[in-house]
């Protein structure tokens, strides 16, 4: 067990995986010498070589594109694309090709790849680095889409995503990155996707969450417990396949759901699940599901972005309006 | 080869006529192998005429033909190694064909079929592209693969003149030349693209030439001349077998059909600028270069025209025979495992169609 910050969780969850597995390989724009421009793929090309971690030219499409040839030759590449905002000209290559490959070959290619990238605001960053595009690739049928949100998260689950026989989209919380620590067991142990966690129990509302909005719905969690409000709080973690049961047992006991996503409200991943507990679990409801989410706006520029991001005090006043509810 | 005037330095074996107008390549001195070049030709072309009947007839799906630019293909697929990996674009039955790829297979694909996809033969080889021009990349990712394993091996990556215009597709070619991976970009330059032309498609003199900017090989084949096309790719790659990087091969050729089945192409093109073109195509000047050599005669070509129907007529047969997938069978090859949502959309689709039933 040592602490590691989730970057670090992320460099430890890659050693690991190249260590075991020789047909892993790393790929993306600066991943080589420099260990990316967050330090997630440090001291990999001096451990594994320029063999398996590979500095490509700055073309985001391609290195979507050459993980798929890799994959279909049996390599499991592992692309970094330095930020979600330089992601979508991979899209074309995600939901063409590396999502279908499997079903329109009958089973016959297959693409065990992972598109790493660090997602989300909070960290004062230039334009285009800071959005949540979570939803536009779980929309996408053939893929897995994660988000951890703690280091040993982080280690456990892009181990699996690495070790899946599908692509799997691993979006990292770029906020994340140093301010979330804990105790990492660096021990190769995956946790499973299409699971999620429950970081805290409570029988009054579940709050549901992922990626970097995790810490301030605990914090609210910890601010309701004060009025002895107790929240559920799970950790969605991996956003497709989305694990409803959960959600459906815990909602079943608390009959109150908040959902909280940094992302923007429409279509997004809340919708889905207000979706699925209203189809499942409507006569649990005591009270409307409640939506704590970006806006749909452009990610303002820096100055501003704190404006956009829900926070603590928004959670708990959610949570407070499903205890109200009559 | 020879420099054939008006294209400054296109390789070409035969004149239209089939006239010798550069040196034979080692192959073409064995008849056999010419034979094989010409059979394949036919029985490519016998398929495409069937193609386009039963999608006219409401059996096939929308079909794209490739009459005209047979030759590309086939000579691409002649010069490659049966472990290498050809990643087609949507025009190359003739090479999928030579490659192993079984009629009935191209049938159920172009039937909207996805087992079409699961190649009994060349197993590695990619299925065709219909997004234009985005495969390039999967060609440079499967020939990394190559020589990350230090394997003779090679991808042939296939394009159409319009795909060259494509990010996609400068961005492989760059890469490719950085690694210098064992990849070859083939060019059907078959002079549209729906319907734009090639001189509205790029100012650039040839598309040959965007090789330059990658810092890769690049030339010109006439893409008719399917001797001169299996000697330039059996050249390429060899260079890429032996570590000494991708190229870029343009083969010119006309697109004597209509884009697709769904396209009517004398809604932009003359009909007088097809039948310019016909005396080029590919068959007659293997055919006439066979016969002046004494390997060919009538009876032959009855005979060949004769299996190649055959052949396809019950390739067809089998395609039509052939009971569509179960509904279950579109879940079970989205994920390895079917994860709890999917399954339970497999359940509903099941009683669903068993309802329909």
């Amino acid at each position: 067990m040592s602490e590691l910050n989730l970057v670090q969780a992320v460099n430890a969850a890659l050693k690991r995986a190249m260590s075991e597995d020789a047909d892993v390989l790393v790929l993306g724009e600066d991943v080589g010498i420099d260990g990316g421009v967050f330090r997630a793929t440090e001291g990999l090309f001096q451990q594994f070589g320029e063999q398996r971690v590979l500095d490509t030219p700055l073309a985001e499409a391609s290195i979507a594109g050459v993980s798929i040839g890799l994959a279909a030759q049996g390599f499991r590449p592992v692309a970094e694309i330095q930020f979600t905002g330089f992601a979508y000209t991979c899209i074309d290559q995600i939901l063409n090709h590396a999502s279908r490959l499997r079903s329109r070959t009958r089973g016959r290619l297959t693409c065990p790849m992972v598109l790493r990238s660090p997602a989300g605001g909070g960290i004062k960053a230039v334009e285009h680095h800071s959005e949540s595009p979570e939803a536009m690739f779980a929309h996408i049928p053939g893929i897995k889409v994660v988000m951890p949100s703690s280091p040993a998260r982080a280690y456990g689950l892009l181990l699996s995503a690495i070790r899946d026989p599908d692509p799997v989209v691993f979006l990292e919380p770029t906020r994340l990155y140093h301010a979330a620590r804990g105790e990492v067991a660096d021990n190769g142990a995956g946790l499973p996707l299409g699971r999620c966690v429950t970081l805290r129990p409570g029988r009054d509302v579940t709050i549901v969450s992922w990626g970097a909005m995790i810490k301030g719905t605990l914090d609210a969690a910890d601010q309701l417990a004060a009025d002895n409000i107790e929240a559920e709080v799970l950790d969605i973690a991996t956003l497709k396949p989305l694990d409803s049961a959960t959600i459906f047992d815990s909602v079943g006991r608390t009959g109150r759901l908040v959902i909280v996503h940094e992302a923007p409200m429409s279509c997004g991943i809340g919708a889905e699940i207000a979706a699925r507990v209203a189809g499942r679990a409507i006569t649990s409801l005591l009270a409307p599901i409640e939506r704590v989410t970006g806006y749909d706006t452009m990610m303002p520029y820096l100055r501003t972005e704190a404006y956009y991001m829900p926070n603590t005090a928004a959670v708990v006043a959610a949570a407070r309006r499903t205890m109200a509810y009559t | 080869m020879a420099s054939v005037q008006g294209h400054n330095s296109i390789n070409r074996v035969l004149d239209i006529d089939g006239k010798l107008v550069g040196t034979m390549p080692e192959f073409a001195r064995n008849p056999d192998e010419l034979l094989k070049l010409y059979r394949a030709l036919v029985l490519t072309r016998t398929f495409d005429t069937k193609a386009v009947a039963l999608q006219r007839t409401g059996r096939l799906g929308t079909y794209a033909s490739s009459l005209g630019q047979e030759a590309v293909s086939v000579g691409a697929a002649a010069a490659m190694q049966p472990d290498d990996v050809f990643l087609p674009s949507f025009r190359e039955h003739g090479g999928q064909l030579w490659r192993g790829v079984t009629l009935k297979e191209l049938f159920l694909y172009w039937g909207g079929d996805e087992r079409g996809n699961d190649f009994a033969g060349p197993r590695g080889d990619f299925p065709n592209c219909v997004p234009v021009g985005s495969h390039p990349p999967h060609a440079v990712g499967v020939a990394l693969a190559f020589r990350l394993r230090g394997e003779p091996r090679a991808s042939v990556c296939v394009i159409g003149d319009g795909a060259t215009s494509k990010g996609d597709f400068a961005e492989a070619l760059n890469m490719a030349g950085v690694w210098q991976v064992p990849a070859v970009f083939l060019i059907n330059s078959n002079a549209w693209a729906i319907s734009v032309p090639r001189a509205k498609q790029s100012a650039a003199k040839t598309l040959a030439q965007k090789a330059v900017a990658a810092g890769i090989p690049g030339e010109q084949v006439d893409g008719n001349d399917v001797i001169a096309v299996r000697a330039v790719m059996e050249r390429a790659l060899a260079q890429a077998r032996q570590g000494h990087g991708p190229s870029l091969i343009e083969a010119v050729t006309y697109r004597l059909c209509d884009h697709t089945t769904s396209d009517d192409a004398s809604r932009y093109r003359d009909d007088a600028e097809v039948s310019r073109h016909w005396p080029a195509e590919p068959l007659v000047r293997l055919r006439n270069l066979l016969t002046a050599a004494g390997h060919w005669d009538k009876d032959k070509e009855e005979a060949l025209l004769h299996k190649c129907s055959n052949a396809v007529e019950q390739a067809a047969q089998e395609y039509l025979a052939t009971p569509p997938q179960p509904v279950a069978a579109n879940f079970d090859y989205t994920y390895a495992e079917t994860p709890a949502e999917l399954a339970e959309q497999r359940e509903t689709a099941i009683a669903l169609a068993q309802g329909a039933a």
